[in-house]
């Protein structure tokens, strides 16, 4: 085993070095800038990352990031409406944006040589945006069918959304990136107009560029293009940390669904939060040894071996901003209810913390570190990805390339160290889908013609 | 190649670009694709990139739903029974041993084919243990009745939480609908019932007449010489049987009236699917059809429904539309989804944006415009070894010329606008599609 590990560290050090050259700028506004080079195909992905997203949010402007960032879309005096979209398509480009709690982020993907396209219009919507009312009243209006989709009409996530608002009284955390509806329903072009000038500045922008590039071309190039942007003063957003848990919480979800849910959460730092830097990785091999691939514990355990669940599954997510929670969620198979699968999870919890995990396990869950880091340059987009995700959250991109070293680090005792600090009951929220019936069937079907196939 | 800084003013724009896509299908290069058939008669298509120290292979078998025969989820659970138990080898053994390497094994189904995947780490200490355990999974799979009764109660319990989802079920329920007495039209995943009766015996039969080396493919990218791709290949199905490749699907029959079905959901938005049987892989409209469809539906942020249904009226998140070109003719279908009250309206513009394409077809500039996305954005489409992998499985699959991606952009520049309005008036017939309705208003 440890021979193979060995290797395939060895494999990814060679390879990672060659592949993966970064360079990092930055420009006399502010404006950082990242570039990676990865000559393997000649494209191109160019992202833009600026430091703003729901956990940025307070009350009543609730989803007003990603408002935004739709309405980013929406036109400049020099690039008017879909212009945007338009000159991206006809480069050959795929373009889109994302919203989460921490960053709002706009990339295209280009044929190499189309990246001043890329920075022309990024660099004029980065301060010159032209936010109108006619076509926010429309974008609003998407934004809620959004909403509906992703949220309201998907039981577990509706679940989630409640769940988590349960778990964080004062902390950012709580807010839906999407935004309450009520908030939605309220929104006006003014809180977009003052969220906008408030946050979308080069000093609180990251520039990420992945691909066939000269780095020092792509800095000439964003010194013409973004280097005359006038910054703005940024005030960063109050740390609302959440007042310490006193007890386990719980909450119920009772709304249109098949099949109950559960899951539940124990607040955890993250690597920008942690006093102890090494926790935060220890929590995430802890996920990993629950929920990294079809051998772990828990898809073993309670899936194959009790069969209490048909799903099990951990999360934790070491990148956030702010301190968030160590996740587990089941789904109750045949005759179990939900109160069995809690059980069973509870007792994987106390297990961690009753007995060093096993050598054979741990070494499991590198090896499979090591081979993701390896697998990951496959995609320069999610290459991107990581490192904007790192600035946004306030850390060194660098920290990306220290992943699997740090993971490495990790022992056996670490584990049992975080499991019985922060896998404790004060610290625990709970929330269960209760599937009311869902009263379906057909309200009417006609056909022309008598309908049916020609044969 | 200095155009970038005159590229970003748009009255210069045009110039620029027009520039451009004449030299692109030249400006990148094709990955070399290497063909042969083993001794037992399966089709490998093969792609070196020793770029990264990885290797991916996927084989894939004609063993989609489409071979069910009348008892829908019978290839995806047998699909899902390959990992669960091999060569005496437990499940759980199975997945702690390619995990212990960092290795990924997949399974997967869909109607026309079932397919294993693995992705390893390409030295040898990683890759030959992964390659066994690889073929452990395609030669020899057990069909443990423990393990059949456990995926048969998760398959039991997948299919009732999709039933939450209206998108799932308008989406299903078109397949059932458009396709009538077709193998295209049940569910792959099967339903409560017919999961029910399928029995371990019948998951065997499937798995000794389709999972054989005539019926497969072999696709291969990754860091290895073609000796090295040729062992693989003898070491993952060399030993299997040859037998005899799947029968051709049946023609698909063409609807001949159109038919509307509402269902009830409790859910704030209604989903609606409208389309029809439209278009086969190879087909000799598919130029037409694909570049058309571009301009209508297919081309995200800018297509004319997108335009219409959310840019101009803002009642849909998502709207589009597409051909899904399969063995036979695969579905082209409209999708979008708005708060219930709103149903009507929106399905009456899309109703009319795609009556008006049908009647007069693109302009020249929007033509154009979809060339140049197409085209432009052809390296994009081949920049991963993922990918690669999946056009190889395509090309070899569905038996597309060996040159399919070189001559791609030159056959999309061919296409004319009179070719376009011929192709979709003779395809696409309003008058015959159906549209499933799936939403909380009564």
């Amino acid at each position: 085993m440890r021979s193979l590990l060995a290797s395939g560290l060895l494999l990814l050090g060679q390879f990672a070095q060659a592949a993966g050259v970064v360079h990092e700028y930055q420009l006399d506004n502010g404006l950082k800038l990242i570039v990676r080079e990865d000559h393997r195909a000649p494209v191109v992905v160019s992202q833009v990352w600026y430091k703003v997203g729901a956990s940025y949010e307070h009350d009543g402007i609730t989803g007003v990031s990603h408002v935004l960032e739709h309405m980013m879309f929406k036109g400049t005096d020099d690039y008017p409406a879909g212009e945007f979209s338009r000159i991206i398509s006809e480069n050959g480009g795929s373009e889109n944006a994302f919203t989460s709690k921490d960053y709002t982020a706009y990339f295209q993907r280009l044929e190499k040589s189309r990246l001043p396209v890329s920075f022309e219009l990024e660099s004029d919507r980065m301060r010159n945006l032209h936010l109108l009312d006619k076509e926010f009243d429309k974008e609003i209006n998407v934004v809620m069918e959004e909403r509906r989709l992703r949220t309201d009409d998907k039981p577990t996530a509706l679940t989630y959304e409640q769940f988590t608002a349960t778990a964080f009284m004062s902390s950012s955390v709580r807010i839906p990136t999407i935004g309450w509806m009520n908030d939605l329903q309220n929104m006006e072009l003014s809180d977009l107009q003052h969220w906008y000038e408030r946050w979308y500045a080069p000093n609180n922008a990251v520039v990420v560029v992945v691909g066939d590039v000269d780095p020092e071309a792509v800095y000439k190039l964003a010194k013409q293009y973004f280097g005359s942007l006038k910054p703005e003063e940024i005030v960063p957003p109050k740390p609302r940390i959440e007042p310490e848990q006193k007890g386990r919480r719980d909450v119920t979800v009772r709304a249109p669904a098949e099949v109950p849910y559960t899951i539940m959460g124990y607040k955890a730092p993250v690597l920008a939060t942690a006093e102890l830097d090494w926790e935060p990785y220890a929590l995430e091999v802890l996920a990993n040894i629950l929920d990294g691939g079809s051998s772990a514990r828990l898809t073993r355990d309670l899936v194959r071996g009790s069969q209490i669940a048909t799903s099990a599954g951990a999360g934790y997510d070491l990148y956030d901003r702010q301190a968030g929670l160590f996740l587990l969620d089941g789904t109750p198979a045949g005759e179990h209810g939900v109160a069995e699968v809690q059980q069973a999870l509870f007792e994987q919890v106390q297990s961690l913390k009753d007995e060093p995990v096993s050598a054979e396990e741990l070494e499991r869950v590198k090896s499979a570190v090591v081979a993701n880091a390896v697998y990951e340059l496959d995609s320069t987009f999610y290459q991107a990805m990581k490192i904007g995700q790192l600035e946004t959250a306030g850390l060194d991109w660098r920290l990306a390339d220290k992943y699997v070293e740090r993971i490495n680090a990790v022992t056996a005792e670490q584990l049992q160290t975080v499991a019985k600090k922060y896998l404790v009951e004060e610290a625990l929220t709970v929330a269960v889908l209760d599937p009311l019936p869902m009263e379906t069937g057909q309200a009417e079907h006609t056909a022309s013609n008598g309908g049916g196939h020609e044969h | 190649m200095n155009t970038s800084t005159r590229v970003m003013r748009l009255p210069m724009l045009l110039g620029g670009l027009l520039l451009w896509a004449a030299q692109l299908p030249v400006a990148f290069a094709m990955p070399g694709i290497q063909h042969w058939v083993t001794d037992n008669g399966a089709r490998v298509y093969y792609v070196q990139a020793p770029e990264l120290p990885m290797v991916d292979v996927n084989i894939t078998f004609a063993a989609g739903s489409v071979r069910d025969d009348g008892q829908a989820g019978l290839a995806h659970m047998t699909s899902t029974l390959l990992d669960m138990g091999a060569a005496g080898l437990s499940a759980n053994e199975i997945a702690s041993r390619v995990e212990s390497l960092g290795a990924e094994l997949t399974t997967g189904s869909a109607r026309d084919m079932a397919w294993v995947k693995l992705r390893s780490l390409s030295d040898g200490a990683h890759l030959q243990p992964a390659l066994t355990l690889f073929a452990d999974v395609i030669n020899s799979p057990d069909f443990n009745k423990s393990d059949f009764k456990r995926e048969r109660e998760r398959t039991l319990v997948a299919i009732r939480r999709s039933e939450q989802s209206p998108g799932t079920v308008a989406g299903y329920t078109f397949f059932n609908q458009t396709y009538g007495d077709h193998p295209y039209a049940p569910r792959p995943s099967g339903t409560i019932e017919s999961i029910a009766a399928i029995k371990l015996g019948e998951l065997k039969k499937f798995y000794a007449r389709y999972y054989v080396a005539r019926n497969a493919v072999v696709s291969i990218v990754g860091d290895l010489d073609r000796k090295a791709a040729e062992q693989l290949v003898d070491q993952v199905i060399g030993k299997l049987p040859a037998g005899e490749r799947a029968a051709a699907v049946p023609p698909v029959p063409q609807l001949k009236s159109a038919q509307q079905q509402r269902i009830f959901h409790p859910s704030a938005q209604t989903h609606v699917r409208m389309g029809a049987p439209g278009m086969h892989r190879g087909d000799p409209d598919y130029f037409p059809l694909y570049v058309g469809n571009h301009v209508l539906g297919g081309g995200g942020l800018v297509s004319r429904l997108h335009n219409e249904v959310r840019e101009k009226r803002g009642l849909s998140y998502s709207v589009n539309s597409y051909f899904s070109p399969m063995e036979q003719d695969g579905p082209y279908l409209l999708s979008l989804q708005t708060r219930n009250d709103q149903v009507d309206e929106a399905l009456s513009v899309m109703r009319d944006t795609l009556q008006k394409f049908l009647d007069k077809g693109p302009t020249e500039d929007e033509l154009v415009a979809s060339k140049k996305n197409i085209t432009g954005g052809f390296p994009l489409r081949i920049a991963s070894n993922s990918n690669i992998l999946d056009y190889l499985n395509v090309i070899g699959f569905y038996d597309l010329p060996l040159d399919y991606l070189e001559v791609f952009n030159d056959r999309v520049m061919a296409v004319t606008r009179e070719q376009i309005v011929d192709a979709f008036q003779r395809r696409v017939k309003p008058e015959t599609m159906t549209t499933i309705i799936v939403g909380g208003d009564d």
